[in-house]
């Protein structure tokens, strides 16, 4: 006679366990640099999460679970990201990471990353994140290798090889300085000036009047901030008459803004995002750029590809959750690593165990300022 | 007698918290890092407390310490403590190098020459790539190995730094006690008087900027193998601002002062997080704040607090 | 070669008298009250930062200019009545602090009104080039230029002629004198600090168009001019503007002459060799210290 009556409490306890477990949100942490000297890569990057959670929230979260987005701003101190990370794991219990704006941020957080087995969506452009293949860390932009591979294809295109380098002195300069160095004689280029600046200096026409007399047909500013922006300027103020090329880190409308009309020519290469509206209708990429454009121009302003990246970063874990049937780190990890054929605003995204970014070359477009806008030239 | 009071208080409380709070990100991890802080602080307090010295550039020598333990252990596979004790020498000599000239300097022009060595530590942190892995730093350092232990977690980590601490706070209140001790508070007094009385005020102030530039030096050595990973960003002009910020508001002249300066601060820039991009405006707000209402530090403060609430209550008796 | 030298030489002291603009504050408020004050490259990101902002609401350039002054100017006189006069009696070190906290705190607010973007303003006469020999210089440069001689020549007719100036220098060396002769300091100190915000402000808007400007702005120009006012001998305005402009050409000739990477280090190296053979900077008055 009992019996019933402990099914109905053994019924009644699973339900409510199953009940409690499905109120349970999805904790995603990130540390980003909101603010700090890449606070315009940060920055986007938080509006993007926090945008799209509320979105995917809105319409019933992830597996019937809400999402929670937990972030810190690590104001581009490594050291504050490793203490934000371990925040995030002991403290927040968080089910993965999508952050690590920088590539220092993200170097510095691996070793924790990979010694807790916790999934981790990187942000960060430098080719060495993924390289060599760590178990749990995969990133979602291009790396500094193929925007350097992208530019100097453009310039043997051309049929240019003296080129001037000025870069500044930000991680994402250097790693993209390491890179041009070593990709120069795999495309024949030789490097006839190497100047370098401060990402906070006001006036690098020191450094252009030696790059004058170095005898380039074209130079190369890899950086990123304020100081890409001045260097343009400083170009046409010397009456320095060669093709610039600029990296992806000012494809945003502001460095257009900052540089105005000494932008004019100025070549780049750019994720899609920022020429969406110029792509064929056909391209399986242009709904999902237009889709996010509108939504976070809308509310936020002009685009930016760093935004994107953390988009595709969210994306990608989001439908690894999915596939992984719940917050099991290790399931997701290897749904991560599954991620086939997937639109995001940087390219299509195939991952293998080896390629922990899935990103092709030419997920990169080369772009060119016209007349106050991007145009496609390859 | 006080002074060991206090130590044997502090001491006790590092053993009782993690009990208590077991596997806390508060404790253990935000612990670690105002226990270095407090090593640095501590350092920091000699030269500028007693010796009466602005350093603006105390950041560089934690930095010095940090690569050098860092490249040693790195580029030369050297074992983690000759790392520590051939940062420890390098740093050193590197201090006392450059103390003689330096402390030549009185007040403001003394601030900006520490300063200006502090910017050049830096710059060549950033551009020596080939050495030091320019911005985005030197990872993959190994753990540091104690006769056999590798330290490796939080835990160990918090236990080993605690450790350190309370060594270097010990060995500072014995300094000021000492011989050395009385002649730097002679000199903070008046050098000029010192001088007249016998002291050798040029060989006191490079005791203590030695010194304090080796409690630096340590802490970046252990800083270094904590992180596995460093970079110029650790060691810049806003850290030394940060760590003279610590002195002040802990109360100058005083080894408990610079240790709760250092202690406050870096609980309250965890705590500052959550208030995001109100953080700046409120983090300014307190240390103006404090700095008015306590202008003697945070120590003096609210031992002065705490003895006129003592007193008020024993009255009510 | 001598043709680069020259360009050199004309963008050091394009850069140098940024430096010594801001510099000139630093000695205004030390002058008047011993204290360093840390906020000062605040002041001259405020500048900047609200004339663009009330640009870009409709007010003519030059109007946005004076009202941008005018309110930092408002700033500097609220710092020093809510956060200096407080602490009337605490030492040098602990209002020095202060002052960090209050540079910490106006950098917050700029965050918060203008968000983490860099701005410009468009320059006020155009920007096309302007050749000088084998050199190129863009006019804002010049406006910087003239900018900084008239107000050099300003701020030692203030100290050395008016009886306000000379008051304000009163007050520096002897604070218990100049209130024995009845000057009243509290009002000075005000003084010096409306008047460092209003010369921090005006620096921030003659620069930014050339330079561009975001809530961070303030740090590493308050760094340069502090470096440029100590290094002619603090307390000392002509020895600000010379301490910039050595500073600003040693930068460039560092830069140009031997290595772009390391022209900070270069510069600062030069800073220590002259601080070690002029101990009170280079034209800082010789302290005399009590026994």
């Amino acid at each position: 006679m009992k019996h019933w009556k402990n099914a109905l409490a053994t019924i009644l306890l699973f339900t409510g366990i199953g009940l409690a477990q499905a109120a349970d949100p999805i904790k995603i942490g990130s540390f980003l640099t909101v603010t700090g000297p890449a606070s315009f890569l940060g920055d986007p990057e938080l509006k993007t999460l926090q945008m799209y959670v509320e979105e995917l929230n809105a319409k019933g979260g992830v597996k019937g679970r809400k999402l929670e987005l937990i972030h810190y701003d690590t104001g581009g101190n490594a050291k504050d990201a490793v203490n934000f990370v371990k925040r995030l794991i002991k403290n927040d219990n968080v089910d993965l990471l999508v952050g690590g704006t920088t590539t220092g941020d993200t170097m510095a957080v691996i070793p924790d990353v990979e010694k807790e087995g916790i999934p981790f969506i990187s942000l960060a452009g430098a080719v060495e994140i993924i390289e060599p293949v760590k178990k749990w860390v995969f990133k979602t932009p291009h790396t500094d290798r193929m925007a350097v591979a992208r530019i100097f294809g453009d310039l043997r295109k051309r049929g240019l090889t003296k080129v001037a380098l000025i870069t500044g002195d930000g991680g994402f300069d250097k790693s993209g300085h390491a890179q041009i160095l070593k990709l120069a004689p795999e495309y024949g280029i030789t490097l006839v000036a190497d100047e370098s600046y401060g990402n906070k200096d006001t006036d690098m026409t020191t450094q252009l009047t030696k790059i004058r007399a170095a005898g380039a047909e074209a130079i190369i500013n890899f950086g990123l901030g304020q100081a890409p922006a001045i260097v343009t300027k400083n170009i046409k103020q010397l009456g320095i008459n060669l093709p610039l090329y600029q990296s992806h880190g000012v494809a945003s409308k502001s460095f257009i803004d900052l540089a105005g009309d000494a932008a004019e020519g100025v070549r780049l290469p750019a994720a899609a995002l920022v020429v969406a509206e110029q792509l064929p209708d056909a391209d399986p990429q242009k709904p999902i750029l237009l889709a996010y454009k509108n939504k976070y121009e809308a509310k936020h302003g002009p685009v930016s590809t760093f935004g994107g990246h953390a988009y595709d970063g969210l994306m990608i874990a989001v439908a690894a959750i999915e596939r992984a049937g719940g917050t099991d780190r290790a399931k997701i990890r290897d749904q991560i690593e599954n991620t086939k054929g997937f639109i995001g605003t940087a390219g299509v995204f195939n991952m293998t165990p080896q390629d922990h970014m899935g990103l092709t070359l030419d997920a990169f477009k080369l772009v060119e300022i016209r007349n106050g806008d991007w145009k496609i030239v390859d | 007698m006080m002074r060991l009071a206090g130590l044997y208080a502090l001491a006790a409380a590092v053993v009782v918290l993690p009990i208590l709070w077991p596997d806390n990100y508060f404790v253990i991890v935000v612990g670690a890092s105002a226990g270095l802080h407090v090593i640095l602080a501590v350092g920091l307090n000699l030269l500028m407390g007693y010796a009466g010295q602005i350093s603006l550039g105390h950041a560089a020598f934690f930095g010095l310490g940090a690569y050098t333990s860092a490249i040693l252990s790195t580029r030369f596979g050297w074992p983690s403590l000759a790392a520590l004790v051939a940062s420890l020498l390098a740093v050193g000599v590197l201090a006392w190098l450059f103390a003689r000239p330096i402390l030549r300097l009185r007040g403001h022009y003394l601030a900006m020459a520490t300063l200006g060595f502090g910017i050049i530590v830096h710059v060549v942190l950033v551009q020596a790539t080939q050495w030091t892995g320019g911005p985005d730093g030197l990872s993959g350092i190994p753990p540091l190995n104690l006769l056999g232990w590798p330290v490796d977690g939080d835990l160990q980590w918090y236990g080993v730094i605690m450790a350190a601490m309370l060594l270097v706070l010990w060995l500072s209140l014995n300094l000021v006690d000492s011989q050395v001790g009385r002649a730097l508070r002679a000199v903070h007094g008046s050098e000029f008087a010192a001088q007249m009385m016998g002291v050798d005020t040029g060989r006191a102030k490079t005791q203590v900027f030695v010194v304090s530039a080796l409690f630096a030096a340590f802490a970046g050595s252990l800083f270094a193998h904590q992180q596995a990973f460093v970079s110029p960003d650790s060691f810049n002009l806003i850290v030394s601002v940060e760590l003279v910020t610590m002195v002040v508001l802990g109360g100058m002249a005083s080894t408990f002062g610079a240790a709760c300066g250092a202690i406050a601060l870096t609980f309250l820039q965890q705590g500052l997080v959550v208030f995001e991009d109100y953080e700046m405006l409120i983090h300014g707000a307190l240390l103006m704040a404090v700095m008015i209402f306590l202008p003697q530090g945070l120590f003096v403060g609210l031992h002065q607090a705490a003895g006129r609430w003592w007193r008020a209550s024993s009255r009510r008796l | 070669m001598p043709e680069q030298l020259f360009q050199f030489l004309v963008t050091g002291i394009t850069v140098g008298s940024l430096y010594a603009l801001v510099g000139l504050g630093f000695a205004l408020i030390y002058n008047a009250s011993d204290v360093v004050n840390f906020a000062q490259g605040e002041f001259v990101m405020l500048g900047a930062m609200a004339a663009i902002a009330l640009l870009s609401a409709g007010l003519p350039l030059p109007l946005a200019a004076v009202v941008a002054t005018l309110a930092t100017v408002a700033v500097g006189l609220l710092l020093e009545r809510f956060a200096i006069e407080p602490a009337a009696g605490a030492s040098v070190v602990a209002t020095i602090i202060i002052t960090i906290g209050a540079a910490i705190f106006l950098r917050g607010v700029a965050l918060l009104l203008w968000g983490k973007d860099f701005h410009s303003l468009p320059p006020f006469s155009g920007d096309a080039p302007i050749r000088l020999g084998g050199a190129t210089v863009l006019p804002q440069s010049l406006w910087v230029l003239g900018a900084t001689v008239l107000l050099v020549i300003v701020v030692r007719t203030f100290f050395n002629r008016t009886l306000l100036g000379k008051a304000l220098l009163a007050c520096a060396f002897n604070r218990t004198a100049a209130q024995a002769v009845g000057i009243n300091v509290k009002v000075m100190l005000r003084l010096a600090y409306g008047l460092s915000a209003g010369l921090g402000a005006l620096a921030g808007i003659l620069i930014a168009p050339i330079t561009f400007s975001s809530y961070e702005a303030g740090v590493m120009l308050g760094l340069k001019g502090f470096s440029a006012a100590i290094v002619g001998g603090i307390g000392n305005p002509m020895g600000a503007v010379a301490g910039g402009l050595l500073l600003g050409v040693l930068e460039v000739l560092g830069a140009g002459l031997v290595s772009s990477g390391y022209k900070d280090a270069i510069a600062f190296v030069f800073v220590l060799m002259v601080l070690f053979f002029e101990p009170t900077g280079l034209f800082g008055h010789k302290v005399a210290e009590r026994v």
